[in-house]
């Protein structure tokens, strides 16, 4: 378990001065995640929010060694790179004894355009930390919708109108998808809950072979919420079990957080400008729709960690 | 020097062994799927330290390459057609990224219709995105241009990644006799590979891939254009090198009987190997005519191709693929462009032949050559393009 007073004292991999919006999730989720490795890092990313804002040339945020190929192929690049470190340290031409490689990607370059990358490197078990920062829609480009989106949620390619009310399927759950390929570690974790996260990744660095991990990156520009609200919009997503807290480490999966109440999905909604038209009247059936599928997954997670069913 | 039976898929992955590359990421596909196969087999068996990564696409294939590569490692790879498409997305980061892959590419027709059978366009293609691009004529060629391949890319001045092409069943599966170098001299000639970066660098952290805007963009190509240059000369010093160890010379081109020849064809590939059959026996019969063979597509030997063509009446340009402009074929254009300010230039016929694996024969070079010797008596061109063997 991780220690606040012994992460306080650790080198950050991304500094500041990089120049993503007030309040954005993602690099909140990069320096608490590379806050868990005692090993060096080197890092691959996705294009995308992350890479736009701390790599403009002539300047950088990353202390550590860092490579941006393309959009669709964060794993694959990082593949790439993790194939040549085991190729050196077989032929004694590479000092480290261990190197943690990790592959940043957003929704888009995870769930969607780089959906065949991530399967194939996680299928082929190269040693390496998958994390999405998922924002739930393309953000980079202007808030579209991906298959992260949820329900309901308005986003420039699927915008409320007179005949629909925001996206109009749920999203995909790419971390059972990723679960499904029998990893050795998978987790599910979100902005507003350091100590989760953080000790999700260290967990993922003690672990050799392919981890993947989900985080939840609420985001002020897409969302619409006062920038300020970053972790507590992941807080009421966990609170709402729309975003539930849980690890699956060889095949055994346990929930990290249960909240005391479980709130209705419209307290997650209020704060947030893209939810906004589902609380008019008229949509009470979409509300209800969505309810009814947090509810169905929320009760098929608690199955599958042996949790009671309240 | 053992000489062997081999195919051109078998001498390019010959070539692979001796280079042991750190890496190899790869995706089969007709006809280039043998050489991975193959590759795979010395993996396995313990012949290489190659890190093999077997992926699940050629883009991720190249996407592999590029982070292997940006790593400081050798890296190769082998594709065709629909699957260099697939990578075409990554190619202009690799070169841009200044990383010297090699990689074995067998041209093939392009999809649609779908077709496995041997011509130009997937390689024409790409031509534009900073890849260094020699053809073969035949296995044994192939053999040797994958090892001065990793020379030229690698050399300091270039840093670019290359693709050494063979024609698709006519070369990759035609089983030749192949001079192949020792072990020893193969793995001296290659040398050790120097990375000027890597990402494994932890003492030095680099940032690669940055986003780069208006203020850099332009001056980022540069460097690129300027390699370009540099590599003739270098293809030049590495083509004559290989020549003063092993007994056979390349250049940026080849010219077979051409000195002192009235007509001329211009071709790449395996056609080159058929044109020499029907220029011995014009030769016979007392025709002036001689072979232009382009090695290197890119960089594009201009200054060769114009002084090789100097006193030509008229040439036949041919090209294995269209570019669906109206204007011909891309080595006709290319090569139309480098004549325009050239003093003494040939009348120039293009066509544009064996789309999707057509044979082209002997017949069909005498009846070019034919042609080209009308043009040449007429002093002019009949039909300047023409798609030669097409069915009406």
């Amino acid at each position: 378990m991780v220690n606040l007073k012994e992460l306080a004292v650790r080198e950050d991999s991304l500094c500041g001065g990089h120049r993503a919006c007030t309040g954005c999730g993602a690099p909140i989720i990069v320096r608490q995640v590379l806050l868990a490795s005692k090993d060096p890092v080197v890092i691959t990313s996705a294009t995308g929010c992350l890479e736009v804002v701390t790599t403009i040339f002539p300047y950088t945020a990353w202390k550590v060694p860092f490579l941006h190929n393309a959009f669709e192929n964060s794993a694959a690049t990082c593949s790439g790179i993790e194939a040549a470190y085991q190729s050196l340290k077989r032929q004694g031409k590479i000092k480290a004894d261990h190197i943690n490689f990790v592959a940043f990607g957003g929704d888009g370059g995870t769930y969607d355009i780089g959906f065949q990358s991530l399967s194939g490197a996680m299928e082929r078990g190269h040693d390496m930390l998958y994390v999405c920062y998922n924002n739930e829609a393309y953000m980079n480009t202007g808030v579209q919708r991906s298959s992260a989106t949820p329900m309901g949620a308005a986003t420039t390619t699927a915008p409320p109108g007179k005949l629909r009310a925001g996206k109009t399927q749920f999203s995909k759950n790419l971390t059972e998808i990723m679960v499904a390929h029998g990893l050795p570690y998978i987790a599910q974790s979100a902005v507003g809950f350091w100590r989760d996260l953080t000790s999700k990744a260290e967990k993922a660095f003690n672990i050799r072979g392919p981890k993947f991990i989900n985080a939840l990156q609420p985001c002020q520009l897409g969302w619409g919420y006062d920038p300020a609200l970053t972790p507590e919009m992941g807080r009421l997503a966990a609170e709402t079990c729309i975003w539930p807290l849980y690890e699956v480490e060889n095949g055994v999966y346990k929930l990290n957080y249960r909240p005391k109440e479980k709130k209705p999905v419209t307290e997650f909604f209020k704060p947030q400008s893209r939810f906004r038209h589902l609380l008019r009247p008229g949509n009470e059936a979409v509300v209800a729709t969505i309810q009814k599928e947090v509810d169905r997954r929320w009760e098929a997670l608690l199955k599958n960690c042996e949790e009671k069913i309240a | 020097m053992p000489t062997l039976a081999k195919t051109g898929n078998e001498a390019m992955a010959e070539a692979m062994r001796q280079i042991n590359p750190d890496v190899v990421a790869a995706y089969p596909i007709t006809p280039a799927t043998e050489i991975v196969m193959i590759f795979s087999q010395f993996v396995a068996d313990g012949l290489v330290d190659t890190e093999y990564v077997a992926v699940e696409s050629e883009h991720s294939a190249m996407s592999a390459c590029v982070g292997a590569a940006a790593a400081g490692c050798r890296v190769m790879t082998g594709t065709s057609s629909q699957g260099l498409q697939l990578m075409s997305e990554i190619l202009p980061i690799a070169s841009a990224l200044r990383l010297p892959i090699v990689m074995c590419d067998v041209n093939r027709a392009l999809s649609g219709p779908i077709n496995i059978h041997c011509d130009h366009s997937d390689t024409m293609a790409v031509r534009d995105f900073g890849w260094l691009q020699i053809f073969s004529e035949n296995a044994q060629e192939a053999y040797d241009n994958v090892l001065q391949m990793m020379r030229i890319s690698e050399n300091k001045e270039i840093q670019l990644p290359g693709m050494v092409t063979t024609d698709g069943f006519i070369i990759s599966h035609c089983m030749e006799r192949v001079e192949t170098i020792d072990d020893a001299a193969a793995k001296q000639y290659v040398g050790a590979y120097q990375p000027l970066k890597s990402v494994l660098d932890l003492d030095n952290p680099i940032t690669l891939g940055s986003l780069d805007l208006q203020d850099y963009y332009f001056e980022h190509k540069m460097p690129i254009v300027e390699a370009m240059q540099k590599a003739k000369n270098v293809i030049l010093e590495v083509g004559r090198d290989f020549g003063q160890k092993f007994g056979r010379e390349y250049g940026l081109v080849e010219t077979y009987k051409l000195d002192d020849a009235e007509i001329a064809m211009v071709a790449l590939g395996s056609t080159c190997g058929t044109a020499r059959v029907i220029i011995d026996e014009l030769r016979a019969q007392g025709v002036k005519v001689g072979l232009l063979k382009i090695r290197v597509f890119r960089p594009f030997p201009a200054e060769a191709i114009v002084a090789a063509l100097k006193n030509v009446q008229a040439a036949a340009i041919m090209d294995r693929s269209d570019m669906y402009s109206d204007q011909g074929g891309q080595v006709f254009c290319e090569i139309r462009s480098a004549l325009y300010d050239a003093d003494k230039k040939p009348l120039l016929a293009n066509y544009v032949y064996g789309l999707g694996g057509r044979e082209i024969c002997l017949e069909d070079i005498r009846r070019i050559c034919a042609d080209t010797q009308a043009n040449a008596a007429a002093g002019k061109v009949k039909q300047l393009i023409q798609h030669y063997g097409v069915r009406e």
